[in-house]
């Protein structure tokens, strides 16, 4: 068994030649092995979480078994014999529970892309001792493509020979036009390949406290209209579920912008583009209603007294539904309005060069300020009589002050900001609960009369999915009994101190 | 983890031939495996171009004065290591006699291997010394080669008596014939007599071939040098039938105070 004990690469021709002498003069015996070809495909999740993660999965053909490969920084390796399938795969069509286990956690719902591909050719030079007995192993990769990648040596250490290894990568240091290496061979084909453009979903714009307040949210605008078209090829493919939960996180975004301080943009804007705005986001509604179903399905049905096997008519019945949404949602993508929609919003914000509105810094203390009064007001409101609408419009405050923190975030204090949001995060947490426990029992229901009108489920699936009606009424009693503590830790004097430095520090 | 031993009382009958490549074969199908030459000749250790040298000895290894696992070195074979034979370990039974419980010595210093292998192949010197009592304690299965002999039939036999008497928990035992040459008519017989109907004799017999002797000139497994040789082939069989057996089963851990 083997450890990495060195890696170089090869930045002159001449090196490549020059190493078989190099090692000769070391070892008692180099014996190189026969040249095989290697194709080495790299996969991470659209927003690179595995990347993030400090964990590198490979599938490699070509120099021993196929199979994936999965390292990480702290030095994890994980192998899974298995042919690699062409498109995007979710976690669970990997080979072994192992790498399966593994990712989960990391990758979640995401499917893994193939990010990267590199084809060439790879020789193992055996170093022997005067016994005959391999000490240490050379490998070298020359990549043909993509061009432009250097050859690299990777030197393994076999156990009980680690001084031999050290000795080896002495050597190939020695030698002219070998230097350690820097970064992975992932890193080599990716920069390789040109810039690579980096996905995240967060609001992170570059913001002055003095530019024109017309100018920062037009510059957010974009940015987030740029988000809502990454994730458009990927919602149209159906790679996975976070493409459309991204899209509509952006247009929600929109809105709320648009909404709380779009009357800084040309006058009219707002009001036009809010309307279509609102439209994008019904139509993406039905499909991520289903999508949040069975991706909670699993845990909705845990703790049933009924078997899970009875529900199964209801979990078919919720894929057909959505495969159905999915289309139509696709249609709708591909539809003229859609792509006028996107062009000419792009275009009016392209155009927003008047500076109007004061400044940046005046813009996000007016609208913070405003929003989180409001949150304080509603939520104050609240008693126990209270009907569910008045938690359901504070959950809406909430996002909305949420929103206005992560689009100002530039000109704000970072502790301070980190403080507000989690603070806000915990209040969020709650009534989103309250929410979905009623949006969800309603749903059920529904389901179950549209079953039963269709003649598709058992007597037994209906009564499970009255038990499921039943779990997520208990949850949103839960959640608003939580609510009276979370609203009154919001509303402390702490609080509106905070949201006074942020906006102030603003100013 | 899976605890092999290659044992017989006598010596000569093709006892590391067998560990050996049960060893590679075990690496090959991706069992990461150790192969442990308890040997003082050293025969395994020879065969892999290991130098037969364990720091410290015998003496380090009965007090328990160094992790085994300091010791161990790669072969040239994937997911196959080797923890080399020490020519101390000729006096090894000496320094059991003065050892506490000389027998259950060697069961907890194989038990922190179990992180790193699934299968351990324990290559024994012959005879019915302190050692192979330790290592009839310590393994899931004892693996005897038998010469087609009415003397080395009587001597399996004396084994499975001393195994039934022993204390504890005794290993299962899986005998196979080797070194049969089926020109002589009571190697014939006795493979015949000796294969039907015992479930501790392997279907499988190794032939008496120059091939097998050749792996000392070769300094390799000879199921890695020549798989589809007719030797090549008997020990992917042997291989086969002791992987189903043992399939699934672990050495139990030491119990705690040993």
């Amino acid at each position: 068994m083997s450890d990495r004990a060195g890696e170089l690469l090869l930045t002159e021709p001449a090196a490549l030649d020059a190493l078989p002498a190099a090692l000769q003069a070391a070892f008692a015996a180099v014996a190189s092995e026969p040249d095989r070809s290697v194709r080495r495909v790299w996969f991470d999740t659209f927003d690179r979480r595995l990347s993030r993660g400090a964990i590198q999965l490979e599938h490699r053909t070509g120099a021993g078994p196929a199979g994936y490969r999965l390292r990480s920084d702290t030095g994890e390796r994980l192998n899974a014999p298995g042919r690699a399938s062409a498109g995007p795969r979710l976690v669970d069509a990997l080979p072994t529970a192992e790498i399966r286990d593994r990712l989960r956690p990391v990758v979640e719902m995401r499917a893994l892309l193939p990010i990267a591909t590199s084809t060439g050719v790879r020789r193992v030079l055996r170093l022997c001792n005067p016994d005959g007995k391999t000490v240490a192993t050379v490998e070298v990769e020359e990549t043909a493509t993509p061009p432009a990648v250097p050859p690299r040596v990777t030197v393994a250490a076999l156990r009980g020979y680690a001084d031999e290894a050290e000795l080896a990568v002495r050597a190939l240091l020695a030698t002219p036009g070998a230097t350690p290496a820097v970064g992975t061979a992932l890193d080599a084909v990716l920069a390789a390949g040109g810039p690579q453009p980096a996905y995240s979903s967060k609001v992170d714009v570059a913001q002055e406290p003095a530019m024109p307040a017309s100018a920062a949210l037009a510059r957010v605008l974009l940015r987030l209209l740029d988000t809502l078209e990454a994730n458009v090829d990927g919602v149209l493919a159906d790679v996975d579920t976070e493409f459309l939960h991204d899209l509509r996180v952006s247009v929600r975004r929109t809105r709320s912008a648009l909404k709380l301080a779009g009357g800084v943009l040309s006058p009219g804007l707002a009001d036009r583009f809010g309307a279509e705005f609102r439209w994008l986001g019904d139509v993406t509604t039905p499909t991520r209603d289903l999508d949040v179903y069975l991706l909670g399905y699993d845990d909705m049905v845990a703790g049933l007294t009924a078997p899970v096997a009875e529900l199964e008519p209801f979990r078919a019945f919720l894929s057909r539904r959505r495969a159905a949404e999915q289309r139509r949602l696709v249609r709708r993508l591909r539809s003229e309005r859609f792509a006028t929609l996107t062009g000419r919003w792009r275009a009016a914000l392209s155009a927003e060069t008047e500076p109007g509105g004061g400044t940046a810094a005046e813009l996000a203390a007016t609208v913070t300020s405003k929003a989180f009064r409001r949150v304080i007001r509603d939520g104050s409101a609240i008693v126990a009589e209270s009907p569910a609408e008045e938690l359901h419009d504070l959950r809406k405050r909430c996002k909305e002050l949420r929103y206005l923190l992560e689009f100002f975030a530039a000109l704000h204090e970072p502790a301070a900001h980190r403080r507000l949001v989690g603070e806000l995060k915990t209040l969020q947490d709650c009534l989103g609960d309250f929410q979905d426990g009623e949006v969800q029992r309603d749903a059920v229901r529904r389901f179950a009369a549209e079953l039963l009108v269709e003649h598709a489920a058992p007597a037994v699936t209906l009564l499970g999915m009255g038990e499921l009606a039943a779990g997520q009424h208990h949850r949103q009693q839960t959640a608003r009994a939580e609510f009276v503590r979370r609203f009154a830790r919001f509303a402390r004097p702490t609080n509106h101190r905070l949201v006074a430095e942020l906006v102030g520090a603003g100013g | 983890m899976r605890t092999l031993a290659t044992y017989s009382i006598k010596g000569g009958v093709g006892k590391t031939s067998a560990a050996v490549n049960l060893g590679y074969l075990a690496a090959r199908d991706g069992h990461r495996t150790l192969l442990w030459d308890l040997d003082p000749q050293g025969a395994a250790t020879y065969l892999f171009r290991v130098r037969p040298k364990v720091k410290g000895g015998g003496k380090a290894l009965v007090r328990g004065d160094r992790p085994l696992t300091e010791a161990i070195k790669a072969t040239d074979f994937d997911s196959l290591d080797l923890l080399p034979a020490d020519f101390t370990y000729r006096n090894l039974d000496l320094l059991l006699d003065r050892a506490k419980a000389p027998t259950r010595l060697l069961r907890p210093l194989l038990a922190p291997l179990a992180a790193e292998y699934d299968v351990v192949v324990l290559d024994c010197p012959p005879g019915i010394t302190l050692l192979s009592e330790s290592v009839l304690h310590a393994a899931g299965l004892l693996v005897v080669p038998v010469i087609p002999t009415p003397l080395a039939v009587r001597t399996l036999d004396q084994l499975i008596g001393f195994l039934a008497d022993l204390d504890g928990r005794r290993p299962d035992l899986l005998a196979f014939l080797s070194m049969v040459d089926r020109r002589k008519a009571l190697h014939r017989e006795i493979v015949g007599r000796l294969s039907a109907g015992r479930s501790d004799v392997a279907a499988t017999a190794i032939p008496a071939l120059a091939a097998v002797e050749g792996m000392g000139a070769r300094r390799a497994p000879l199921s890695a040098t020549a798989p589809r040789g007719p030797a090549g082939r008997r020990y992917e069989a042997l291989w086969r039938e002791i992987d189903e057996r043992t399939r699934g089963t672990t050495t139990p851990p030491a119990r705690p105070g040993r």
